[in-house]
């Protein structure tokens, strides 16, 4: 479902000298239905430039890379953005969300943009909230008041609300407790079982262990760092 | 897929200064397009130019009308441009006092619109302006009461209600939530994603505020002195911004 | 009577041997191309170089100089202010053109063939051989809405009306029906929305008639008209309808109980009289022997 073929990129920062920085080259990776892939390598190698390469949010400067039929590397923003609405879930470590929006709507908002009904929505938001521990009397508030664990899990409820063919996830068990970490992580079991295709970083090795079938150490695509 | 607005080319000169220059975009329905760029940037000089307040210099602004398609807003005569700009198009205007008619009632400025299109019925037409109040969180018993009266948030709420009204499907915003407190803006913000999700409204939104885009608009473009210098979709334009006027923006923005 | 004969006799007639009627002949031109065009698009305000007259604004200059360029000296005048002939108004305008042009002038409305108003049509219904000339202060019916001119004319030009309707709509949002009492807008010819001059809308209905009718804005430099038998129709909502109102009460002089009545205060107890605003349609009533609950010899010297 992701193949990654010989991607580059750098970034070059005008307001300092117009400085170039290469961060990736030769960068190759491939996930398949229903694998579980991991990125290692040091903090810095390029991990999470990767991903937001393979999201999108990152331009690639050379290569290809395929999510399902499409070459996000070469894809415009419409094709993208429907990408994403269907086919392509991140889970950040970041919340980042309108203030004042109910945590319900909140985790419930990916399946209204694919057409869901709103009951239906809302159903599979509670399902989920209820599985991650969120106290119910929450719902109604607005995440950004929420405690960086309590965010974290409103995060993953959201990336998983949607049956997304292809995940993507950034350090999906950090900062969480020994109950939440096991619910998220029998949430991605269950994604893989369906025949999801995920890519994540996992710096919590026993879960990399349990979850993943493989790791691509990027540290190979770091201009500068390849052994 | 047609898109809803194909922009080609567009030009508006004031005498030989730029006010903006090679401007090309489509916009597809449900979309969200915001442009950001400093004071004199071009940014309102293309978003009126756009949406017909001027007449470029160069240029198309093609709109897929019900009726016949594609069609370019810029030749097209007046009376249909207007009539576009009363039913399909919208337009909020920064300043709520240049978008609402302030010795009007509240019920009178949202009917306003439904009355231009010949909607003759008062029961109905006070029926549907009171719908559209509840819709933007302004209590129904304020529907008689002039926008004078009313906080600088909720005149700003009137005014997307009497734009909404008619149901457009294209809708033109000028800094919606500049000189707003930020809760009242969080709220606004809130309100604008819902309408445009629910109607499938397309819309254009001009704003020097970074966070109002990241959070309202799916594609974004960078303008500086009357050019685009850089356009695409919004994280990755915030994300990795290519140009160089673009990473001083972002990098400029304090962060809390 | 005895009153208008005397002036026309008065020695400085002779004013009407410098120019008939007060106006030269160029600017009575520039007027009557004015009136010419107003006729032939029903309804649309044409703007006109207004002159100044030895009147002040809001005393009826836009009427003045409309009947100044229509007048002949064939013609028999009648001028009226709220219906009547023996106001000041009325009075002062009367006896101006006796001056300026030396014509008949009469109370009369069947007798006029010219009649110079301020906010009335006469009950009588008028021939296709007289002119009603409507004194108007303010011509732009979109004017308390939209204050800009530029923007009213564009609206005018491409029948965006629907501002109108606004108004109509805080009217009954606010007092439960339409209270616009008098200048209550009509589309004519089912084209241009105008304002009928401030004629209470009993008298809405008969703008539908067979004279010609003149409207002057003096201060605001407009002219309009309604050539005979043109449609014209009172604004209004399909579940407010217009109606043409009036007090609900008879004539108390000539117990008329179809004509536009005004409401008299009698008496420090608060006695009324509803009596006909238009004169000369009570006085002929009477003439011919109607008589109202209110028609002592004592009310009649108060009236």
């Amino acid at each position: 479902m992701i193949r990654v073929e010989n991607v580059s990129k750098s970034f070059t920062l005008h307001n300092q000298g117009a400085a170039v920085i290469p961060v990736m080259s030769g960068g190759e990776l491939s996930v398949a239905k229903g694998e579980c892939v991991a990125l290692t390598g040091a903090s810095g190698a390029g991990k999470s430039t990767l991903m937001r390469m393979i999201y999108g949010n990152y331009l690639t400067a050379a290569g290809r890379i395929m999510v399902g039929d499409l070459d996000v590397a070469r894809a415009s923003p419409r094709e993208i953005l429907m990408l994403r609405r269907h086919v392509l879930g991140y889970v950040s470590q970041f919340l980042r969300v309108v203030p004042r929006v109910a945590t319900l709507d909140v985790v419930a908002e990916p399946l209204r943009a694919v057409g869901r009904s709103e009951a239906e929505a809302r159903d599979r938001a509670r399902e989920l909230l209820a599985q991650l521990n969120i106290p119910e009397r929450l719902w109604q508030l607005s995440p950004t008041t929420f405690s960086g664990g309590e965010q974290q899990r409103v995060n993953i409820a959201r990336g998983f609300a949607h049956p997304y063919p292809v995940l993507l996830l950034d350090e999906p068990t950090a900062s969480l407790d020994a109950t939440n970490r096991a619910t998220v992580l029998a949430l991605i079991e269950e994604a893989k079982a369906r025949g999801t295709a995920i890519l994540g970083i996992f710096h919590d090795e026993a879960a990399r262990k349990q979850i993943c079938d493989r790791e691509v150490d990027v540290t190979r695509f770091t201009p500068g760092m390849a052994a | 897929m047609t898109p809803l607005l194909q922009v080609e080319d567009i030009a508006k000169y004031y005498g030989t200064r730029i006010g903006c220059t090679d401007v090309s975009f489509d916009l597809y329905p449900g979309e969200v397009m915001g442009i950001v760029g400093e004071s004199g940037s071009g940014k309102s000089t293309l978003l009126n130019t756009l949406a017909g307040h001027l007449t470029p210099d160069r240029g198309a602004v093609r709109f897929d009308t019900r009726a016949d398609g594609l069609r370019d807003t810029v030749t097209m005569s007046e009376p249909e441009r207007r009539m576009l700009s009363r039913t399909d198009w919208a337009f909020v205007h920064q300043h709520a006092r240049d978008g609402l008619r302030m010795n009007v009632s509240a019920g009178g400025n949202v009917g306003e619109r439904l009355m231009a299109v010949g909607a003759r019925h008062y029961g109905k037409i006070r029926a549907t302006a009171s719908d559209w109040l509840g819709r933007v969180e302004i209590n129904e018993d304020r529907i008689d009461d002039r926008p004078a009266s009313f906080s600088g948030g909720m005149q700003q709420r009137l005014q997307i209600a009497r734009n909404l009204v008619t149901g457009p499907r294209l809708v033109f915003m000028d800094e919606p939530t500049g000189g707003l407190d930020v809760s009242v803006q969080a709220r606004l913000l809130d309100l604008l994603r819902n309408l445009v999700r629910e109607m499938g409204l397309s819309a254009i939104i001009v704003t020097h505020d970074l966070a109002v885009v990241r959070l309202l608009a799916d594609r974004l473009m960078v303008m500086k002195d009357g050019h685009v210098v850089e356009s695409g979709l919004t994280d990755q334009v915030l994300d990795d911004p290519q140009h160089g006027y673009t990473q001083l923006l972002v990098s400029s923005v304090l962060q809390v | 009577m005895t009153q208008i004969e005397q002036d026309k006799n008065a020695p400085d007639t002779v004013m009407s041997d410098y120019n008939f009627a007060y106006l030269d002949e160029q600017t009575k031109r520039m007027i009557r191309r004015a009136i010419l065009k107003s006729l032939a698009i029903p309804g649309y305000q044409v703007p006109f170089a207004s002159r100044e007259m030895p009147m002040p604004y809001g005393w009826g200059t836009g009427g003045v100089q409309v009947s100044a360029a229509v007048l002949t000296p064939d013609d028999t005048l009648k001028v009226i202010d709220q219906g009547a002939d023996d106001t000041t108004n009325a009075v002062s305008i009367r006896r101006f053109f006796e001056k300026t042009a030396g014509v008949a002038v009469t109370e009369a409305t069947a007798e006029a063939s010219i009649i110079q108003t301020r906010h009335r049509i006469p009950e009588a219904e008028l021939r296709e051989d007289q002119v009603l000339v409507y004194q108007v202060p303010i011509p732009e019916p979109l004017r308390f809405l939209e204050p800009s001119e530029v923007e009213t004319r564009k609206m005018h030009e491409l029948e965006e009306y629907g501002l109108m309707h606004v108004k109509l709509y805080e009217d009954i949002a606010q007092h439960g029906a339409i209270a616009t009492a008098y200048a209550y807008p009509v589309k004519v010819e089912g084209r241009y929305v105008m304002d009928p001059s401030p004629i209470p809308k009993f008298d809405n209905p008969k703008l539908e008639m067979a004279a010609i009718q003149l409207f002057g804005a003096g201060r605001e430099q407009r002219i309009y008209a309604l050539p005979p038998h043109t449609q014209v129709v009172s604004l209004d909502f399909e579940d407010y309808p217009f109606e043409a109102s009036k007090a609900d009460h008879p004539c108390g002089l000539c117990g008329a109980e179809d004509s536009y009545l005004d409401e008299l205060i009698v008496d420090d107890e608060g006695g009324r009289l509803f009596m006909c605003s238009d004169t000369d349609y009570c006085a002929a009533r009477q003439a011919v022997g109607h008589r109202g609950s209110d028609a002592s010899p004592t009310l009649e010297g108060v009236a």
